[in-house]
């Protein structure tokens, strides 16, 4: 079964949504047996950090995320949360990642919201078949640094961490369930891990 | 590089795509999901449905429509049109839609655009605008472009963006179905005085409008409703164009 972390983040139907049109089936849950007993564990995350990160220590959520051993995938503000720090609410994350995630300096418009360009820095199951410049869709406004652990990179206003794996620890800043193509083939490499 | 949107709007009246299609290979052009289904294989980068269906008993129609297009579509969509409060918003972002789009509700309570971004983010919030040049100035107009209001388009836009929207879709009257282009000049000041995204509409008529309005603004998008629904421009033909003229487009 694949669970999808609940916490009060926006987003989670179309991440759902877009599982389900891969043929796979999934629950959304924020009961930790449930996610502990996962075969994969999707973090999804549309929102501010601090908020989200309190709600998961309410929880008692972000113990459980650190302990998982299954492919664990966060997008978008889940990925920001499996870094170390976030300057949004200055808050200290779940540090999956030694990766600091920073505001966008205001020298073009913010948020980087569109498709943009993948530049890939290092082979991972997660990207196979995705091509040097494929474009997929972000929406953030702030950006985790690039990283030995960057599996791509995107450039706007400066380069930044697009796609993430560390161990069995996987995440996508853009949003892959909204990505059409390109997104999908990145869902279906992490379902088929 | 980040690339430049075309959008596809899609009025929708009791649940049905109401002008005309012209699509060869779609079975029911009346059909929202299959217009939309179309969009995204000629690879439109985001859409935006704007529902004019006026009364309150149809709402939950739109809910069920939404559901149905966020559970078939892989790409961003807006839906918009009728959405006056919080309430309106939660219930199409919450069937699956990524934006509202607000127009005269935000402009008779500004406070609008602060609650819904502080409740889903500003990423959630695009404030549409009606523009008409009136006396050498763009005035807003709101009720569908029948009333005018005491805001300048600069003015409002300005406001719009302080208030917390995310994007704005200005949409130039004076243009709007003339098919002679866009309104680049205004669009071009309204796109440098703010730092969010703004999205072109009304006047596309052909591909080089779009090439004109992407070179001499800083707009993000560019939307258009009847010349991608008759089939004028197909979206594959628009984009390959524009790629040749060095515009970034996926």
């Amino acid at each position: 079964m694949i669970a999808l972390i609940n916490y009060n983040a926006g987003n989670i139907t179309s991440v759902k949504n877009a599982i389900e049109r891969l043929g796979f089936s999934c629950v959304i849950t924020d009961n930790a047996d449930e996610i502990r007993s996962a075969s994969k564990v999707i973090f999804p995350g549309v929102g501010e950090a601090s908020s989200a990160m309190s709600y998961l220590k309410a929880m008692g959520l972000d113990q459980v995320i650190c302990s998982l051993n299954q492919p664990v995938l966060g997008i978008c503000l889940g990925q920001q949360l499996l870094c170390q720090f976030s300057e949004e609410g200055n808050t200290e994350c779940l540090g999956i990642f030694p990766v600091q995630v920073k505001k966008f300096p205001p020298l073009d418009i913010v948020p980087h919201m569109g498709w943009n360009t993948l530049q890939m820095n290092g082979r991972s199951p997660l990207l196979n078949g995705i091509q040097e410049d494929d474009d997929v869709y972000f929406v953030h406004s702030y950006y985790c640094e690039p990283s030995n652990y960057s599996l791509a990179t995107c450039d706007y206003i400066l380069p930044f961490g697009a796609a993430m794996q560390k161990d069995n620890f996987y995440a996508t800043q853009f949003h892959p369930e909204k990505s059409a193509g390109i997104g999908e083939r990145i869902l279906l490499n992490f379902l088929e891990l | 590089m980040l690339k430049k949107r075309i959008i596809p709007c899609l009025d929708i009246k009791d649940g049905r795509t109401v002008k005309g299609v012209n699509f060869v290979d779609i079975r029911d052009a009346g059909d929202p999901i299959e217009l939309a289904k179309r969009y995204v294989h000629d690879s439109a980068d985001e859409l935006v449905f704007l529902d004019i269906t006026a009364t309150l008993e149809k709402r939950k129609t739109l809910a069920e429509l939404v559901r149905k297009i966020a559970k078939e579509i892989n790409i961003p969509f807006t839906v918009g049109g009728g959405i006056n409060s919080l309430e309106d918003a939660r219930i199409v972002i919450d069937a699956g839609a990524d934006k509202v789009s607000i127009n005269s509700s935000a402009v008779k309570k500004p406070q609008l655009i602060s609650e819904i971004a502080q409740e889903f983010g500003s990423q959630c919030v695009v404030v549409a605008i009606d523009t008409k040049l009136e006396n050498d100035t763009w005035k807003v107009f709101v009720n569908g472009g029948k009333t005018a209001t005491s805001w300048e388009l600069l003015a409002w836009a300005t406001e719009a963006e302080r208030l917390g929207a995310g994007e704005l879709l200005v949409t130039s009257m004076n243009n709007d179905g003339t098919k002679n282009g866009f309104a680049v000049s205004h669009l071009a000041e309204v796109s440098l005085a703010v730092n969010i995204p703004v999205i072109a509409s009304g006047g596309a008529g052909t591909m080089h409008h779009f090439k004109e309005v992407f070179e001499n603004s800083k707009v993000s998008a560019a939307l258009a409703a009847s010349i991608f629904h008759f089939g004028e421009i197909p979206i594959p033909q628009l984009k390959q164009y524009l790629k040749t003229q060095q515009i970034p487009i996926r």
